[in-house]
């Protein structure tokens, strides 16, 4: 699904850029980028591109694993089978999207364990989105239609990021994440074509994701300290205010075409610019959820947390079940 | 608290029967039969495959990066490999 947190400073991050003078595998390092090569796992790499990486991709795959539980509350209450088994094949989909993620960040060198110890005991960041509560089931057409709508902008370019691993994996989730934004948005016309309690429900959720969804494309270009290097590296491509500007200019036909008001009364089209302008973004909000302080951080972590430590004994039953079969063929064949 | 981590697997799928298996990502499982079953629920949830292979990471040896221009330049002056090499009269039409 989604990654904004993937331009968020950890606690402890400084902007990373190179100090003193280049060392030979550096300007070949930079050649190559220019040249818009791709870098494999074994290249050498200088360590603040890997670090930057490790940072993006497992902040990545963590939003894909979170982002499961906002979903996953309404596969129980889907309003008919049909809708259950949509919702149940997208969750499954954020949660290969999650693996293909951890495997791109392991070719760097960091474990699948330590990633997940960084999420559990906060020191990583997931998208902040998924701190928000899904109280409706209009809220999971919502999802789908604005939030994988934002997460699909701000992953097409990265299917062009200078690390071929990386690059590969958002290819494969790009194909699947249109699937996403597209039922999220056959959920919610059938809903507007429903009783008018089903239409206020759509608008209501509307209502409250639109601005937390416009805070995905992360901080303004100004304020956004990793986003020169991470573009100079080739690990970012667009700028966080130019996809949030395409999102809106693609979205508000969207909302017009289902018959929702998007919350923004200075949203209104400039010729002159050729774009809607939109009103300002409350940055204070973004921080705090982002901080651990928005409506479900605790809930959120705390869910992820409990089913990972009440799943360690399947999987270390799984693991001496293959110790005891590899024993098995040991003795068979002596 | 000691972590015991699956041991990780490059998985190979063939997406089409006359096609060859073509790399497609890694997962971790604690044995080959649970690789397979894992890279399927995966890898082919859109019947991306019609068959799958399995390969422990720590089995596969790779060329060395930093020997990549001995390994593979010395090809490069070698162009009389190739048919366009050899540039034969019009009257040959096809060959």
């Amino acid at each position: 699904m989604y990654t904004q947190a993937i331009d968020v400073p950890g606690k402890d991050s400084k902007p990373e850029r190179a100090q003193g003078p280049q060392s030979p595998e550096e300007a070949r390092f930079d050649a190559k980028l220019a040249d818009d090569q791709k870098v494999e796992p074994r290249d050498w790499m200088p360590e603040p591109y890997r670090k930057t990486l490790v940072r993006q991709i497992s902040q990545h795959a963590h939003s894909e694993i979170v982002g499961m539980l906002p979903e996953g509350n309404w596969i129980s209450r889907a309003p008919s089978l049909k809708r259950k088994t949509i919702l149940l094949a997208k969750v499954q989909d954020e949660g290969g999207h999650g693996l293909y993620l951890y495997a791109a960040a392991e070719t760097l060198g960091v474990s699948r364990d330590q990633m997940i110890e960084a999420l559990h005991s906060g020191k990583a960041k997931y998208s902040s989105i998924f701190n928000y509560p899904t109280l409706t089931w209009a809220d999971i057409g919502v999802i789908g239609w604005l939030v994988d709508g934002a997460a699909i902008m701000n992953q097409i370019p990265l299917c062009r990021c200078s690390y071929g691993p990386y690059a590969r994996a958002m290819i494969r989730i790009c194909k699947e994440e249109s699937f996403h934004m597209r039922q999220g948005y056959d959920a919610l016309l059938a809903m507007m074509r429903g009783t008018t309690a089903q239409r206020s429900m759509v608008q209501e959720a509307v209502n409250r994701w639109w601005w937390p969804v416009l805070m995905m494309f992360g901080p303004h270009d100004r304020d956004s300290q990793h986003s020169g290097q991470a573009m100079k590296w080739g690990i970012k491509r667009i700028s966080n205010d130019d996809l949030r500007q395409k999102f809106v200019d693609a979205t508000v036909p969207q909302a017009e075409l289902l018959g929702v008001k998007l919350p923004d009364p200075a949203l209104k089209w400039n010729a002159e610019r050729g774009h809607y302008d939109f009103g300002a973004i409350d940055w204070d909000e973004f921080w705090r959820v982002v901080n651990g302080d928005g409506p479900c951080n605790r809930e959120r972590l705390a869910t992820r947390v409990r089913a990972y430590e009440e799943g360690r004994w399947v999987r270390e039953a799984a693991l001496a079940y293959a110790a005891k079969q590899r024993a098995r063929e040991t003795k068979q064949a002596a | 608290m000691a972590q015991h981590e699956w041991p990780l697997w490059e998985v190979f799928i063939r997406s089409k029967q006359g096609l060859e298996h073509k790399h497609c990502g890694s997962l971790h499982a604690a044995d080959a039969a649970q690789a397979i079953r894992m890279a399927r629920d995966v890898y082919t949830r859109r019947q991306e495959g019609v068959s799958i292979w399995v390969v422990p990471s720590t089995a596969i040896t790779a060329s060395d990066p930093d020997e990549k221009a001995e390994m593979f330049d010395p090809m490069a002056d070698k162009i009389y490999r190739h048919p366009t090499f050899y540039e034969l009269p019009d009257e040959v039409k096809h060959m």
